[in-house]
C-alpha cells in the first residue's frame, strides 16, 4: 500500500455551487438550484431541500424506475415467490440477479431467485391485449413449479394498453387454491423514481400477504427487520448478531426472506426500520393495523449497531436482553477496534463523497466517520424530504402530480388482531427516557456544517464535484463506477457493492475498513501518468552516443 | 442446485419465457450509437430503460456508458413524449455538447406512437440543432425482435447518414456487427494488413475499451466519425459481418446509394475467417499477404495439434444468431458436435442454417430460435454434453450440471478479457480454442485417477 499524503483542497462552497450551475440553461438552473443545498444552520431550522421531483429530460441521471424499485429493490431478494414480469422481454432480464442479493434456501428449499421469468411480450400482445398471454404464462408457472405464490409486476406498455392484471391475478388465485397470486401496478412511468416503486410494493405486501399465517412463532424478543436487501450477505450478518443476542427476527424486507415471514410479520412485537424511504410505509401500516411500534435503527457500522441493539433492548426492557446485548458489544468489539485503530493510520482526514439511495448515502456516513473520514458531500437518488430534513416535514409535504397516482391504502385496526404491545404507561416511561418511536432526523443534521447536499446528482455534477472537490473516494452505483475512476478517484459502489461485503453489522464493520483503506491507498491511482508523460524534456545526457 | 426446480421433462410453454437467450431492442441501438464518436445515445422512454441499459453495458465492458433518457412520467406516457424530447435535445446539446444525438425509442414510446421523424423536424424548425450537428433516431420497439435486432436497426440508422458525392472514396465500408471493440480492432486490423482502406461502422473500440489516465472524457477518442458515416455512399462496397446484425444497412447502402454489398457470416473460426479474407481479397483487388496467411497456418496447426482433445465432444450453445452460426461451424470443423443451440432471437433462417452446418455431425442437434435457456437446461438434462459457450447466466447451469463452461458473448458480468483480446479472424480462433482447450483439459486433470493422471497433455 502506498503511504497516506495529506493533501489539502480548498473549496468554497457557495464557489462549487455556482460552478455546477453554470453550464445550465436557466429553467434547468433554477430548478437543480433548489436541489444543491449548502448546509448551513439557519436558527434551529434545518434548510429546506427540493427532492423527490422529476428529473429534467436529456440531464444524465442516476435513477432508474418505479418498476425497478418495486421487483427489482423490493420483491426481488424473496426466495419463494415465483416473481413473473409481464411486459417486453428487457424489463425482466435487466432485473435477472444483478442486485448481489444473497439468499440461503438450503439444499432443498424452494428458490427461484436464480430464475427469470418473462411473459416475454410481442407486438400482437400489444395490438390485441396481453391479459390472454399473462393467464396461460401464470398457468404454466404453476404447473412447472407449483409454488405458493406467484407476483406479477406490470411494465410501461401494460398500463398503457390497459390489461387488467389485478382481475386476472384473483381469478388465478381462485382457481388455484394453494397458490396466492397478486400484481403489483409499478409500470416504470409512474412516479419521478425508484421510490414509487417501493410504495407499491408495501401496498401490495401488506393487502396480500401480511398477515396470511396466524400461527404462533416461536421465541423471544420478536422483531421484524424493515429495509434490510442482503446485499453482499448483510442480512447474513445482521442475523447472526440477533442470534447471538437471543432476538428473534421474524421477517425480514425482504433480504433472506420467504413468503411466510412477510405472512407472519404481524406475530412481531416491534419493528425495526433499516431503510427508511423504501420501507416506512409498511412500518407505518403494521403499527395502524396491528399495534407494532417501530423504531429507526441502523446496523451500517460497528457503533450505529451497538446503539441499535441497545435500542432494541431497551424497547423491550427485560435485563436478561439487556445484559445479553452487552455481552455481545463487548465481545464482538475489541475485533473491530483493533481493525479501526489499524486502518485510521492510513484513513484519517481523508475525504468521501456518496450519493446513493434514500437512506444508505446517511447510513454509511456512520461508517466513513468511524474511520476518521469526512463526508463532504452527499445526497439521495431517490429519497424525499423527510429522508433529508426528519419526518417532521412530513406533514407540510405537497402532493404532485408524480405522487398523487401512487395509491395511498387506507389501514384501519385489525378487529381481532390488533394488539398493543406496551400499555399506555409504558410507552410514556420509555419516551420520558428519551426513547424515540417513528422518528428520523434524516441525514442533514448529520451532516457537517458547510458541506454540500445534493439531491438527484447527475453525470455532469459529479464529473464537477470530483474536479472541484478532489474527494479520496466517491461512492454511487454501477453507471457511475467508471466514469470516476477515470479521474483517478476510487469509486465504491454502495447499492450493490460492486464485490465484497457484508458491511453491515460488527464483522461488516472491518470489511468495509479493510475495503475503503485498499481502494483510497491502492498503489494504482499513482500510475496514471507514464514516466515520458511526466517528464516529456529530452535530455542530452540520455541521449545515446 | 442453483436451478433446483428445472425438471428433466420438457413440456412445451406457449406464454413462459424462463431465462431468456434475449433481451429487448433498445439495449442494441444504444451500443451500436456508442460506436459513432462523439456520439450521446439516447433512450426516449422512462428512466428505468435508459439506467438498465447503461448498467448492463457497463458490467460487461466495466467502462463508463454515457446516455441520457426522456425521464417519461405519466403526464408524458398519456399526453406524448415530444414536449420530453425537444427539452431533452436542448438541455444535451447546452450540457454535453455530442456531435451525434442517437436516439432510439422503447415500448413505452411507440405504444403511445411517438413520431421521432417528427418531433426532429420540429426540433430543426424550432433552431434546436445547433450548425454542424446531427440528430439519427431509429425506431426499437421492446416487444419486437430483440437486442440483435435493436442493433441492427440503429446500424442502419448509420448507414442512412451516408451524403453521396458521386465520386467514389476507393474505400470498403465493412460492418462488424455486434462484436466485442476488441474484435472491432482485430477487424480493422487484418484489413489494413490486406492493404484495404475501409470504414467500418460502428466501431466501439476506443470506446468501450479505453485507458485509465486520470481524464475521464465523455466522448472518446474511438468512433466511426459522422464524416466517415457520411462517406459511406461513396464507397467501393460493403461487407457485412452477420446477416442479423448488419444485412440490413448492407442491404439500404446497396439498393439506395447503389453501394454493392456482400453479407457474410461473422469472421468467427477458420472458415468464415477464410470467406472474410477471401471476400475482401476480391472485392478491394488485392492480393492476401504472407503474414495473413501465416495466422492462418497458426490455427490450422493448433487444430491439428490438440484435435484429439476436440473429436466428437459435445457442446451446447447459446447466443445470438451471427455468432451461434460461426461458432457451429467453428466446431464442426473442429470434429466437435454441437448438439443443443439455443438463441431468443426470432428467425427461422437460424433454424435452417444451423441444420445445414450440422447435417454431417453423428448427433442429432437441437436448434430452437425462439428458445430459453431454461429449455437448454432441460435439453442438458436429457443429453449430457462436454463443454457449454454462452454469456455469464450459463454458469448456473454449468455449475448444477458439472460442465466445462466457456464464457462468450453477451453480456459477461463476471470475468474480464473480453473487451482486449478478440475472438474474431486466426488470431481470435487460436483465443476460442486455448479457452476451450483449457477448460477440457483443466476438467480432464481434475476427474483422471491419480495412476493416470499425466504430465504431458
Amino acid at each position: 500500500m502506498a503511504t497516506t499524503k495529506k493533501k489539502l483542497v480548498q473549496w468554497d462552497p457557495a464557489h462549487v455551487k455556482a460552478e455546477l450551475l453554470a453550464k445550465y440553461p436557466s429553467k434547468v438552473a433554477r430548478k437543480r438550484a433548489k436541489q444543491i443545498m449548502i448546509n448551513e444552520a439557519q436558527g434551529n431550522e434545518t434548510p429546506e431541500i427540493s427532492a423527490n421531483v422529476r428529473t429534467t429530460p436529456g440531464i444524465i441521471t442516476m435513477r432508474g424506475c418505479t418498476y425497478a424499485g418495486c421487483k427489482g429493490v423490493i420483491m426481488g431478494p424473496t426466495r419463494d415467490i415465483v416473481n413473473l414480469v409481464h411486459g417486453p422481454i428487457g424489463c425482466s432480464f435487466y432485473a435477472w440477479l444483478t442486485r448481489r442479493n444473497q439468499t440461503d434456501a438450503g439444499p432443498d428449499g424452494e428458490n427461484y431467485m436464480n430464475y427469470c421469468f418473462s411473459t416475454d411480450m410481442q407486438d400482437s400482445d400489444i395490438i390485441f391485449g396481453g391479459e390472454k398471454k399473462l393467464i396461460q404464462a401464470i398457468q404454466e408457472a404453476y404447473d412447472l413449479f407449483h409454488p405458493r405464490s406467484i407476483a406479477i409486476f406490470a411494465t410501461c406498455p401494460v398500463g398503457l394498453i390497459g390489461d387488467d392484471i389485478h382481475t386476472v391475478a384473483k381469478r388465478m388465485k381462485e382457481k388455484f387454491g394453494d397458490c396466492n397470486v397478486y400484481a403489483f401496478s409499478c409500470e416504470g412511468y409512474k412516479g419521478v423514481s425508484q421510490s414509487a416503486g417501493h410504495h407499491i410494493a408495501n401496498n401490495q405486501v401488506f393487502k396480500h400477504i401480511v398477515g396470511e399465517n396466524d400461527a404462533e412463532k416461536p421465541g423471544k424478543y420478536k422483531i421484524n427487520l424493515l429495509g434490510e436487501y442482503n446485499i453482499g450477505g448483510d442480512g447474513f450478518e445482521i442475523d447472526r448478531i440477533f442470534k447471538k443476542c437471543g432476538i428473534t427476527c421474524i421477517s425480514t424486507f425482504s433480504g433472506n426472506s420467504t413468503y411466510d415471514q412477510f405472512a407472519s410479520a404481524h406475530k412481531a412485537d416491534l419493528n425495526a426500520v433499516m431503510c427508511h424511504r423504501s420501507i416506512n410505509y409498511v412500518a407505518d401500516m403494521l403499527e395502524t393495523k396491528f399495534g407494532i411500534p417501530w423504531i429507526k435503527v441502523n446496523f451500517i457500522g460497528a457503533d450505529a449497531t451497538a446503539k441499535s441493539l441497545r435500542k432494541i433492548a431497551e424497547y423491550f426492557g427485560d435485563k436478561e436482553l439487556i445484559d445479553q446485548v452487552e455481552a455481545v458489544i463487548a465481545e464482538e468489539m475489541p475485533e473491530v477496534l483493533a481493525a479501526r485503530t489499524d486502518v485510521r493510520t492510513r484513513t484519517e482526514g481523508k475525504t468521501a463523497m456518496m450519493f446513493v439511495g434514500g437512506s444508505r448515502a446517511h447510513h454509511y456516513k456512520e461508517l466513513f466517520n468511524e474511520m476518521g473520514m469526512k463526508t463532504i458531500s452527499a445526497g439521495y437518488e431517490f429519497g424525499h424530504r423527510d429522508d433529508y430534513e426528519g419526518r417532521q416535514v412530513i406533514p407540510t409535504l405537497e402532493v404532485d402530480a408524480d405522487s398523487r397516482n401512487i395509491e395511498e391504502i387506507h389501514v384501519e385496526a385489525d378487529e381481532t388482531r390488533y394488539q398493543a404491545r406496551k400499555t399506555p404507561a409504558e410507552f410514556e416511561a420509555l419516551e420520558k427516557a428519551g426513547y424515540t418511536f417513528k422518528q428520523y432526523d434524516g441525514l442533514v443534521p448529520d451532516m457537517d456544517q458547510g458541506t454540500i447536499i445534493i439531491d438527484d446528482l447527475n453525470q455532469y455534477e459529479a464529473e464537477k464535484l470530483v474536479e472541484l472537490m478532489k474527494p479520496d473516494i466517491f461512492c454511487a452505483g454501477v453507471k457511475e463506477k467508471y466514469s470516476i475512476q477515470k479521474l483517478g478517484v476510487p469509486m465504491k459502489q454502495l447499492h450493490s457493492y460492486d464485490s465484497g461485503g457484508p458491511y453491515a453489522g460488527f464483522k461488516g464493520a472491518v470489511n468495509f475498513y479493510q475495503e475503503i483503506d485498499r481502494l483510497v491507498n491502492s498503489r494504482v491511482w499513482s500510475y496514471m501518468q507514464a514516466p515520458w508523460q511526466k517528464n516529456p524534456e529530452l535530455s542530452a545526457s540520455y541521449v545515446w552516443e | 442446485m442453483l436451478l433446483r426446480h428445472t425438471p428433466k421433462e420438457i413440456t412445451e410453454r406457449s406464454a413462459l419465457a424462463i431465462n431468456p437467450a434475449k433481451t429487448c431492442q433498445p439495449i442494441g441501438a444504444m451500443y451500436a450509437a456508442l460506436g459513432i464518436h462523439g456520439c450521446l445515445p439516447h433512450s426516449h422512454g422512462s428512466q428505468g430503460c435508459c439506467a438498465y441499459h447503461r448498467s448492463a453495458l457497463t458490467r460487461h465492458y466495466k467502462e463508463p456508458v454515457a446516455a441520457s433518457t426522456s425521464s417519461f412520467t405519466e403526464g408524458a406516457s398519456v399526453f406524448g413524449g415530444q414536449a420530453n424530447m425537444l427539452q431533452a435535445i436542448d438541455n444535451i446539446f447546452a450540457v454535453y455538447d455530442p456531435d451525434v444525438i442517437a436516439i432510439h425509442t422503447t415500448c413505452l414510446s411507440e405504444t403511445i406512437g411517438d413520431d421521432l421523424k417528427q418531433i426532429k423536424k420540429k426540433a430543426d424548425a424550432e433552431g434546436k440543432i445547433p450548425k454542424g450537428k446531427e440528430i439519427i433516431s431509429c425506431s426499437t420497439p421492446s416487444y419486437v425482435g430483440s437486442h440483435v435486432t435493436g442493433f441492427s436497426s440503429m446500424v442502419t440508422s448509420m448507414a442512412k447518414m451516408a451524403e453521396p458525392t458521386g465520386k467514389k472514396n476507393g474505400k470498403l465500408n465493412i460492418i462488424p456487427g455486434w462484436v466485442e471493440p476488441a474484435d472491432m480492432e482485430e477487424i480493422k486490423r487484418l484489413v489494413s494488413l490486406a492493404g484495404v482502406k475501409s470504414i467500418l461502422f460502428p466501431d466501439t473500440s476506443g470506446v468501450l475499451n479505453g485507458p485509465l489516465s486520470g481524464e475521464y472524457k465523455m466522448f472518446p477518442d474511438g468512433g466511426t466519425t459522422v464524416k466517415e458515416l457520411k462517406s459511406t455512399g461513396d464507397s467501393i462496397g460493403t461487407l457485412a459481418l452477420g446477416e442479423w446484425c448488419s444485412g440490413e444497412a448492407a442491404r439500404w447502402l446497396d439498393s439506395k446509394m447503389k453501394v454493392p454489398c456482400r453479407v457474410l457470416d461473422m469472421p468467427f473460426g477458420l472458415s468464415a475467417t477464410d470467406r472474410f479474407i477471401d471476400a475482401l481479397r476480391m472485392i478491394a483487388g488485392v492480393s492476401v499477404p504472407d503474414e495473413i496467411a501465416l495466422e492462418r497456418g497458426q490455427l490450422v496447426d493448433m487444430i491439428s495439434d490438440m484435435h484429439q482433445y476436440f473429436y466428437h465432444k459435445k457442446v451446447a450453445l447459446v447466443g445470438d444468431p451471427d455468432q451461434l452460426i460461426a461458432m457451429t461451424e467453428f466446431l464442426v470443423s473442429l470434429d466437435m458436435c454441437p448438439i443443443h443451440i439455443v438463441t431468443g432471437t426470432p428467425g427461422k433462417k437460424f433454424e435452417a442454417r444451423i441444420k445445414e452446418i450440422t447435417k454431417d455431425m453423428p448427433f442429432e442437434v437441437n436448434v430452437r430460435a425462439k428458445g430459453d435457456m431454461f429449455l437448454l437446461h432441460q435439453w442438458i438434462k436429457n443429453e449430457p454434453v462436454d463443454l457449454l459457450i454462452g454469456n455469464t447466466y450459463c454458469k448456473y447451469i454449468a455449475r448444477d450440471e458439472d460442465i466445462p463452461f466457456v464464457r462468450w458473448g453477451f453480456p459477461i458480468l463476471d470475468r474480464q478479457g473480453h473487451q482486449y483480446f478478440p475472438t474474431v479472424g486466426y488470431k481470435g480462433g487460436l483465443r476460442l480454442l486455448e479457452k476451450i482447450l483449457g477448460v477440457l483439459l483443466d476438467r480432464l486433470d481434475r476427474d483422471a485417477p491419480e495412476q493416470s493422471f499425466e504430465l504431458v497433455l
